[in-house]
């Protein structure tokens, strides 16, 4: 029942991918990813794997809006409840909570 | 009626009556409770939502706090690299979470805590002493505020996530004390992976009983029935007993007749031997009866009064007869032609 405390005992970072106005403290490794046009689709998506399910010690995931778009299907996929991963605006998109995965599960949950 | 017939194995015996019984107050009770709890997660997952949506939308605003001090900082130092040279020089990370349990209706909620490592410095402390070292300390700030609540929001989501899931499982727990429940380790084998809700463990009990029931009644009125027959047969042995008492005391009084006849002389009177008339198909146990009585009526006379039946003897009768024949009144001759 629930999840036991050794899922998330030991994640204390934020990871962060977004563009370059975004931006948190980075440790050794790096827990950020900087994308910008060019940035394939494929290492948004590497790193989005590897901060959410590689890395034992991330508890949050930042994501810009518009990036967790393009890789809206591994966000949407996304049904776990460590590390958490949160949408949040960018300085040229803002907020829009009907495409944020979690709002769309809340939505279907009390659409039933 | 789905479900019906389908009962447990047990036998049929009023100890498994007894156990069914506690067994089906027993699922009654955690039903209500599984349900209550399902309400209370359910309220409290309402709330959290209602939080989480409220929360996303001040962070939207939030986070354009912080671009816009971010731009502000850009314009004040001159330059836009300002952003990538914080990035570069920073090297590790002063502002962490701490995960918090929280216990909530018997479920445990991780709760995230924003605490700083106190001795990784600002590294970036020398950028914007040149311009704008105001603005560089206003951004911090704002950012600061900004990733606080971002993880708080991060807290909320997680919980949500989490009390979804136990909800799911809660819920089908409930359903499945009466239905077809989901495939669970907690339903143990009840399981059949059929949709849920409340029609498995509870009409199962019940229909145990039922049945169980049904058995008993069928055994008691087996019980009485076999007694009942018994007491008949019982009945017609005693009165069988009856008759046979009747008819020796009946021999016993012809017995005493005989002896009066014998001193009176003259034939006729009763059977020597009962009442058994002239029935011709005697079987060997009736004819050796016969014999053995007449033996021993013969013997007891011939010892009580021996004189008198010798007299008798030798006297013979006066028309012919053989005088053994006097012995024999009443009895036909021709079954004891074989003795003399």
């Amino acid at each position: 029942m629930a999840l036991p405390q050794s899922a998330y005992k030991d994640r204390e970072f934020l990871a962060v991918i977004g563009d370059e106005h975004v931006t948190d403290p980075p440790s050794s490794q790096k827990n950020y990813l900087v994308v910008d046009a060019k940035t394939e689709l494929a290492t948004i998506e590497g790193a989005f794997e590897s901060f959410t399910r590689g890395r034992r010690d991330i508890a949050i995931v930042l994501i810009n809006q518009h990036i967790a778009d393009k890789i809206r299907p591994k966000v949407d996929g996304y049904a776990e409840a460590f590390p958490a991963v949160l949408e949040i605006p960018s300085k040229d998109h803002p907020y829009d909570p009907e495409r944020d995965s979690v709002m769309k599960r809340v939505r279907k949950l009390f659409g039933e | 009626m789905s479900g019906a017939g389908d009962r447990e194995p047990v036998f049929p015996t009023r100890q498994s009556l007894g156990a069914m019984k506690s067994k089906l107050k027993g699922a009654q009770t955690g039903h209500d409770l599984l349900k209550r709890k399902s309400e209370a997660l359910t309220k409290r997952f309402r709330d959290i939502t209602r939080r989480i949506d409220d929360a996303k939308r001040k962070m939207g605003r939030v986070m354009q706090i912080a671009a816009f001090s971010l731009a502000e900082v850009t314009y004040a130092v001159g330059n836009n690299t300002i952003a990538y040279q914080i990035t570069e020089s920073v090297r590790q990370a002063k502002f962490r979470v701490r995960t918090r349990q929280e216990n909530v209706s018997g479920v445990f909620l991780p709760q995230f805590e924003s605490w700083q490592k106190e001795d990784v410095g600002s590294d970036f402390g020398m950028t914007g002493l040149g311009k704008g070292g105001q603005q560089v300390a206003k951004c911090r700030e704002t950012y600061t505020r900004a990733v606080e609540t971002l993880i708080e929001l991060a807290s909320l989501q997680t919980a949500f996530v989490v009390l979804d899931e136990v909800i799911k499982v809660v819920n089908r727990r409930v359903n499945a004390m009466y239905a077809r429940p989901a495939p669970l380790s907690s339903t143990r084998f009840y399981a059949n992976g059929n949709g849920c809700s409340e029609h498995v463990i509870i009409p199962r009990t019940e229909n145990t009983i039922k049945y169980i029931n049904s058995e008993l009644d069928e055994m008691d009125r087996e019980e009485f029935f076999r007694l009942k027959k018994v007491k008949g047969v019982k009945e017609r042995a005693a009165a069988t007993e009856e008759e046979e008492k009747k008819k020796n005391a009946r021999r016993t009084s012809d017995k005493e007749n005989e002896r009066q006849e014998v001193n009176g002389g003259g034939e006729g009177g009763g059977n020597v031997l009962g009442d058994e008339g002239d029935e011709d198909d005697l079987d060997a146990f009736e004819a050796e009866g016969f014999v053995s009585q007449f033996f021993l009526r013969a013997k007891d006379r011939w010892d009580q009064e021996p004189e008198r039946l010798l007299r008798r003897f030798k006297a013979g009768s006066g028309n012919g007869e053989a005088p053994w024949k006097r012995f024999m009144s009443g009895v036909g001759v021709k079954r004891f032609v074989g003795f003399a």
